[in-house]
């Protein structure tokens, strides 16, 4: 699929709190400390920050490498599986911090992991058209996991902006995307559950390689390219062996992956999840570059984009945080801060 | 008594199969033992199926199956004896082909456990054991499982290391088995590495629950040279219990079920188990392996574990077993596991193993419920 006007990344922006939940520390209080663990840690945002602030932080940051001011966005959408109302939208409070009010389109996004490249996807469409210069797509997750799964070892919070523009403004023009989705529920919550229910192995091989598989070999017959046309590659990264696999079963190479690879440092940030892995790779790529980009979300889809670095790469990436600078910045905490933090335990 | 003939086999992959239902497992076990028998219609059915209430929540399964294959209105009854109900159902097969009260029996073991989640479906696996005495006071199969490996290497002085051999030889058959879960052979540094599951039992010494279906088309003799190249005769087919809580056994370390039904079945057959060619034994866990193999004569009692280290176990060895995996590398999808056992046995008997054939005249098969109190033995012959 592509847009009749060409379109890019003109700016984009990444945000993880400080926060980190050592792994170990899960296994510490549910399992004695025995068994494996999926991920070293992952990311906990403190207690004055949600969906909203978080989204706030990475969209000024890729307003400033796009070099625009807010007022030229004609959209601000946010994807995210833990947007803080069930009614009363996320983006129009994004928008009015940023300053993007009043003549821009607002829009919340919900697809599980993948709401972000949906409303990216989306965003692509509105800024091909015509109908806007600059569309804003966020995908941004405070992921919560009920106490003792499996799940809360990964289960994180960050994901990244992107500004969509005129591919004459882009340090990234996009080639090509291509998006695959069927029903299949394996991973749910419903609107008066506090936390998801999933279906176990469920998740795997008729969920996320199905879907990510499908979408990426859709895309790549498409524009008939092969695994070793593309400098990097992004997966969805619930955990680190789900992206090694399918990078392996595409035929990927691990080197290909791994400035992509968030996931064993900060864990499963959800919507923001491919999303962040793609702001990584943008801040060492080089231009001519080729990226793969596919998202996985549960319920189940996955988006794939395939973008090439422009030169205009070189002086966007320093314009704001890099997100190894997000990562790197870990204050870690043990398992009742977070208990506290993420709000599990409450007085009455 | 009639004598009893296999002449029709049919068997489904097993291993996870997320798109396929469960009457559409058994369907497609039955159809294909059906045109292997080169027979359309059948008498009698009788379904082995353990969990299909709790995780699937149907009941009934006789009529369904009868109903779904296109069958009609036939006799059809499911048979349940827990994780050897797919045994229980060809016991009844035989029964009725040798009582003469059928002529032309379909026996079939279907099982779905992948509907349900992993917690739900290890606590509905444990409803094969006491459920006043042991699963309400938190005893779990797996955890039955830890207890006698555990007690086994203190009795008899050996290591978890003495256990590698039955993954190992499970793996290495069931990497030439099409229809088996796992088609990859496991090394002794693997098993030595594996996680635990409920120590010492490790990720290779308790077999996997998956989904499955397989089936048996029985006759009797006129019958059977009419239909089929090469019948495969039931030589014996029995049944024993035993207490159902593993606290209330005589000696938790003597298979007693497993060692009547074996006895029953020497004697019916006129064999005793040095005759026996391959032994589809129950490897639930590898200590139910190293138990089994004792309490059928193979092993003096604590020595089940050394057929295993002098290599007797291999399809070199003097007793063969999990020909084609067995449930650890073929996979145990519980109700249905019964009937897979007696399919590799006829495939073996026929000719038919491929990679893994023996050269083979008499071989045995037995599926164990729970820790062991029903076990259901049948013996084949080529």
């Amino acid at each position: 699929m592509k847009p009749a006007k060409d379109v890019g990344i003109v700016g984009y922006g990444a945000y993880v709190p400080r926060y980190r939940l050592p792994a170990t520390e899960v296994s510490r209080v549910w399992t004695d400390g025995h068994g494996g663990v999926p991920v070293e840690e992952k990311s906990v945002p403190g207690l004055d920050e949600d969906t909203v602030t978080m989204a706030i932080e990475a969209a000024r940051n890729a307003l400033a490498r796009a070099g625009l001011s807010a007022q030229s966005l004609g959209a601000v959408w946010v994807g995210s599986e833990s947007h803080p109302y069930a009614v009363k939208p996320t983006s129009t409070i994004v928008a009015e911090a940023l300053g993007a009010t009043p003549q821009v389109s607002a829009a919340d996004w919900e697809f599980a992991c993948k709401a972000g490249t949906e409303a990216l996807q989306a965003a692509i469409g509105y800024v091909g058209s015509g109908m806007v210069d600059y569309a804003l797509a966020i995908g941004m997750d405070t992921a919560q996991s009920r106490p003792g799964d499996a799940l809360e070892y990964t289960a994180a919070a960050g994901g990244a902006a992107y500004i969509v523009g005129p591919r004459e403004h882009s340090l990234a023009y996009l080639e090509g995307s291509y998006s695959f989705v069927t029903d299949t529920p394996d991973f749910f919550r419903r609107a008066y559950q506090h936390y998801p229910e999933h279906a176990g192995r469920f998740t795997g091989e008729p969920a996320y390689f199905k879907h990510t598989v499908s979408a990426v070999r859709g895309l790549l017959e498409e524009l008939g390219y092969g695994p070793q046309d593309f400098a990097a590659a992004i997966f969805h990264q619930p955990n680190a062996k789900f992206p090694q696999r399918v990078a392996k079963m595409l035929g990927f190479s691990q080197a290909q992956i791994k400035t992509g690879l968030l996931s064993p440092q900060i864990g499963n940030t959800y919507a923001g999840s491919s999303m962040l892995g793609l702001t990584a790779v943008l801040d060492e790529a080089k231009p001519g570059d080729r990226v793969l980009l596919a998202s996985f979300g549960s319920g189940a889809g996955s988006d794939a984009f395939s973008f090439v670095v422009t030169d205009a790469v070189a002086e966007r990436q320093s314009l704001a945080p890099n997100t190894q600078t997000y990562v790197a910045r870990r204050k870690p905490i043990d398992y009742a801060l977070y208990v506290r933090y993420r709000r599990k335990l409450v007085m009455h | 008594m009639i004598d009893v003939y296999i002449v029709g086999i049919g068997q489904t992959n097993a291993g996870e199969h997320w798109d396929r239902s469960l009457r559409d497992l058994g369907v497609d076990a039955m159809l294909a033992a059906l045109q292997d028998a080169g027979v359309g219609q059948v008498e009698t059915l009788y379904v082995g199926n353990m969990l299909a209430g709790e995780l699937v929540a149907q009941a009934q399964l006789g009529a369904l199956l009868a109903d779904w294959s296109g069958l009609g209105c036939i006799e059809a009854i499911r048979a349940e004896a827990a994780d050897a109900s797919g045994a229980a159902a060809l016991r009844m097969g035989y029964l009725a082909v040798a009582s003469g009260a059928s002529d032309l029996v379909l026996a079939c073991g279907v099982e779905k456990t992948t509907d349900a989640d992993s917690e739900s479906v290890d606590q509905a696996w444990s409803s094969g054991m006491d459920g006043e005495y042991e699963t309400s006071q938190g005893l779990s199969m797996p955890a039955v499982g830890g207890l006698l490996m555990r007690r086994y290497m203190h009795e008899h002085g050996v290591g978890r290391e003495a256990f590698a051999p039955f993954a190992v030889n499970a793996h290495a058959n069931g990497a030439n088995n099409p229809y088996a879960m796992f088609q990859r052979p496991i090394s002794i540094e693997a098993y030595a590495h594996s996680g635990m599951v409920a120590d010492p039992v490790g990720m290779f010494d308790v077999a996997p629950l998956c989904d499955g279906a397989a089936a048996v088309v029985l006759c009797a003799a006129d019958r059977a040279r009419e239909l089929a190249a090469k019948p495969v005769r039931v030589r014996a087919s029995a049944v024993a219990t035993d207490r159902v809580a593993l606290h209330s056994r005589t000696d938790p370390l003597s298979l007693q079920a497993a060692h009547l039904s074996a006895l029953k079945a020497y004697a019916q057959a006129g064999v005793g188990p040095h005759d026996i060619d391959l032994f589809e034994l129950h490897d639930s866990f590898s200590v139910m392996a190293a138990l089994s193999l004792e309490a059928c004569g193979f092993a003096e009692r604590g020595h089940g574990t050394d057929l295993g280290l002098d290599g007797e176990i291999g399809l070199q060895g003097r007793i063969p077993i999990s020909t084609m995996g067995g449930l650890k590398a073929r996979g145990h999808p519980l109700g249905a596991t019964g009937i897979y056992q007696v399919v590799e046995l006829a495939q073996q008997l026929r000719g038919e193993a491929g990679a893994n054939q023996l050269d083979c005249r008499l071989g045995m098969a037995q599926s164990l419920a729970g820790s062991g109190a029903t076990a259901i033995t049948h013996i084949l012959e080529a």
